[in-house]
């Protein structure tokens, strides 16, 4: 009954359902609201993929830092209020529909797809590493080892961000 | 579980791709696109299970440049509504032809 499948299913149908919320309100507030909704939801499913520091920086990062970020720029932009809506005419809806359609035929195989023995690890490796180096060990280690340079990379990429960012919303350059 | 993982991951990458297509506020469509980001995420974190700790590894960087991304976006879209009182993209044609 309560099977880890079964809460899978669960949350993964949380964070669908959510989603079509958040594409289909016209308040960008509630859009907003149902995408916090969904990250929560895809963080419960990374705690259940074995990914647990992950599901915390999902948390305090997405649905933390970046979407209240969203927050206060519609806020500051004051478009909380009812106005004409933004979705587009029913043209560009059925043209949504169809080519989302599309797409979900061409990806749906992954939902059959079996990997080759010979590339997978055994089973439970990766609950394994983290036993022996910790939970969040094992994801820093290969950081400051085989992945050095692109973490490099992300901090000098952070710092242009927040450059740029001052930059742009300077009232005068 | 993995299968299941990759077929919610495609669902919510489609979801996203149809809300960029049919709305016109730029903040949803940026919201959808972190959507996008997030059903990527999904992906790496289910093919770790099987192939190795890098999946892992590799969201952190998704997430670094996903923040980036949505810092100077963001402040785009704010110096767009300082000129145009607006941000449909209806009212971003500035490079359309008449």
């Amino acid at each position: 009954m309560f099977s880890l499948h079964n809460f899978f299913v669960f949350f993964g149908g949380i964070a669908i359902v959510s989603a079509l919320l958040c594409i289909t309100r016209r308040s960008p507030i509630a859009s907003a609201l149902w995408l916090v909704v969904t990250l929560f939801a895809i963080a419960a499913l990374f705690v259940l993929l074995d990914a647990q520091f992950i599901a915390v920086l999902q948390v305090l990062v997405y649905a933390g830092a970046i979407m209240v970020l969203f927050l206060f720029v519609i806020m500051l932009l004051n478009l909380g209020r009812p106005g004409p809506s933004d979705i587009k005419g029913p043209l560009a809806l059925g043209v949504a529909v169809l080519l989302g359609g599309a797409m979900l035929f061409l990806l749906n195989p992954l939902s059959r797809t079996t990997l080759p023995g010979s590339i997978q690890l055994p089973a439970g490796s990766v609950a394994a590493l983290q036993q022996q180096r910790g939970i969040i060990g094992a994801v820093a280690n290969p950081l400051f080892d085989a992945y050095l340079i692109p973490f490099e990379i992300a901090s000098v990429l952070l710092l242009a961000a927040i450059v740029g960012a001052v930059v742009l919303a300077k009232r005068k350059l | 579980m993995l299968n299941s993982a990759l077929a919610i991951s495609a669902i919510l990458f489609t979801i996203g791709v149809a809300g960029v297509l049919f709305r016109r506020n730029a903040i949803v469509i940026f919201m959808c696109v972190e959507l996008m980001l997030n059903a990527v995420n999904l992906t790496f974190v289910a093919l770790a299970q099987v192939l190795g700790i890098g999946g892992q590894v590799f969201v952190l960087f998704v997430m670094a440049v996903a923040a980036a991304e949505a810092a100077v976006g963001l402040s785009i879209i704010l110096a767009v509504y300082r000129h145009k009182q607006s941000v449909s993209l209806q009212n971003m044609n500035l490079l359309k032809d008449g």
